[in-house]
């Protein structure tokens, strides 16, 4: 059933009994033209987009657990595409503006709030980084801000302005990034897919890839083979372990992510800020919780909950941006599996193996490309050719010296 | 998570810099480089990795489990270099 403000008014005198699931169940069948592994965001896009935009036949998604088990449905939630480097910059608006078009596309209320994300800067230099990198946006027709002091205590006027040692100096501020319902964006994109007729398939892992004469023709499952034309790896943090089904390694770690909720509060903070001066971010969620959150771990790490350290660098930045939060208990915590990769961003490339396309390296950032990967990610596989806005995002550019590295810190993934 | 520091004894991990990956060697030509400098295995798993003791400047090699951060066999990796 569409969702509209008819359907809500039949369920309404019907006793809420008309509504269907939002997507079937089936069981997979012998054989799909596409396969896609990883029902994330990053694959259930890739699948609806796929299905909407080209013409290749039947579509599954595999998904060993359940749909938003993953990092979509773990992240803290933040969109934005303040982005420095060509390469990033035009992927990442293009992202922005899918989001800024997906609830009418996918038929689902995801709660996309352009609410401003600002970047706080404490020092000359970092200051003199956000005038560049606020330029090199507008340059490529991106929305960027700097706003002095005064105008970032205009603003957020509740943190602490008279921290000696952090001084508020300015920050750039990106009206148009914000916060989106990340379940919202999983069940969204999944429902859109099926309703185009993919088949989403949940609690069925990916074991191994069957290639023959180096041309994938396949993946065994726990509910047995399944043959495909073509394999679109979507695997998050899992993705090494995916790639070595093919006899590959990937310039990729996996590191664990937090993330923190407090109690439910009254409105506080109506935007996205991050601390400049130490790991620390956040926003308010619809149902008051403040989510906020810092730097990975830094060890390799499958497992998705972090350590102590990191709490108390995440509660002690929080604490030195903004003392008010010292009384507000802390809710909930959680970790998710990070794909690092080696220069901190993403990879959308075709595999050395026929017929193997690989969607990977998305960091702690994925979540706000989920629109603009699955769009161009879906564009691959259709064509073969990349799409033109992520023809930089290559699996070959390690190799070639072409590196994306926004934050210039060189092949230490705990350091992006 | 401590970790034991073969000078100092078991240690929080605060007190330590990772280091990455212990596995990897230099290759002696050029066009091996860019394999050594990017690729990664990346087990699920054991994983062999250095960590820097940052009081004692030891570095040390250590066998972590990156699913459940259990502790294997922690060695000075100096002596492992020279040793092999
Ligand atoms: C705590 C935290 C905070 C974050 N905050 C932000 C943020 O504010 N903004 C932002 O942009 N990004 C953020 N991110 C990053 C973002 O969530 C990820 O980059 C993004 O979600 C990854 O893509 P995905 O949604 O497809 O991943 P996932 O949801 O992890 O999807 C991958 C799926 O593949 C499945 N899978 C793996 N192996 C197999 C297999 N063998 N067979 C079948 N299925 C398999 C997994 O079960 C999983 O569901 C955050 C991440 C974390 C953990
Ligand atoms: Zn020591």
């Amino acid at each position: 059933m569409r969702y509209s403000l008819a359907s809500v008014l039949l369920n309404a005198v019907s006793g809420q009994s008309r509504w269907s699931p939002a997507w079937r169940s089936p069981e997979p069948a012998a054989h799909y033209d596409v396969v896609i592994v990883g029902g994330g965001g990053h694959g259930l896009a890739t699948a609806h987009y796929l299905a909407k935009h080209h013409n290749v036949g039947r579509i599954a998604v595999l998904e060993k657990g359940y749909v938003g088990s993953g990092n979509v449905g773990r992240n803290t939630t933040i969109i934005r595409s303040n982005y420095l480097l060509p390469g990033n910059t035009a992927f990442y608006e293009l992202s922005l503006k899918l989001w800024e078009g997906l609830e009418q596309d996918i038929n689902f209320n995801a709660m996309v709030s352009q609410r401003g994300v600002l970047n706080l800067c404490h020092t000359d230099g970092q200051r003199d980084a956000y005038v560049r990198r606020g330029n090199a946006m507008r340059l490529n027709g991106v929305d960027a801000e700097l706003l002095d002091a005064d105008q970032v205590r205009a603003f957020v006027p509740f943190f602490n302005f008279d921290n000696a040692r952090f001084p508020i100096k300015g920050g750039l501020l990106q009206k148009r990034g914000g916060t989106v319902r990340h379940d919202a964006v999983a069940w969204g994109y999944a429902r859109a897919a099926d309703r185009r007729g993919v088949d989403i398939i949940q609690h069925c892992e990916v074991t191994g890839l069957r290639i023959d004469k180096g041309v994938v023709t396949g993946v065994e499952t726990t509910k047995g083979f399944i043959g495909a034309g073509k394999v679109a790896l979507a695997g998050a943090g899992h993705s090494s372990r995916l790639a070595a089904m093919a006899g590959m390694r990937l310039p990729i770690e996996s590191h664990v992510l937090q993330a923190f909720v407090s109690e439910a509060l009254k409105p506080m903070i109506d935007t996205v800020v991050t601390f400049g001066a130490g790991h620390f971010y956040v926003s308010q969620s619809d149902k008051g919780g403040l989510v906020f959150g810092g730097d990975i771990d830094g060890y390799n790490s499958y497992a998705q909950r972090g350590n102590l350290p990191v709490v108390e660098d995440v509660m002690e930045s929080a604490m030195a941006l903004w003392p008010a939060l010292g009384r507000v208990r802390l809710l909930r915590s959680w970790g998710g599996v990070m794909d690092m990769s080696m220069d901190g961003s993403p990879i959308i490339d075709k595999m050395p193996v026929d017929n193997l396309y690989l969607n990977a390296g998305w960091c702690y950032g994925g979540f706000k490309a989920t629109p603009g990967s699955g769009f161009c990610f879906a564009h691959l596989i259709a064509t073969d050719q990349p799409h033109a806005v992520a023809d930089r995002l290559r699996l070959d550019r390690f190799a070639h010296g072409a590196l994306i590295d926004e934050k210039g810190v060189g092949a230490q993934p705990n350091l992006h | 998570m401590r970790l034991p520091c073969p000078y100092c004894g078991e240690r929080d991990s605060r007190e330590f810099t990772y280091r990455g990956d212990a596995t990897l060697t230099r290759p002696a030509v050029e066009s091996e480089m860019a394999d050594y400098v990017y690729q990664r295995d990346n087990p699920l798993g054991w994983h062999k990795e250095y960590w820097l003791h940052t009081v004692c400047r030891t570095w040390l090699a250590v066998e972590r489990d990156t699913r459940t951060h259990a502790l294997g066999p922690v060695s000075i990796a100096r002596c492992e270099r020279v040793g092999s």
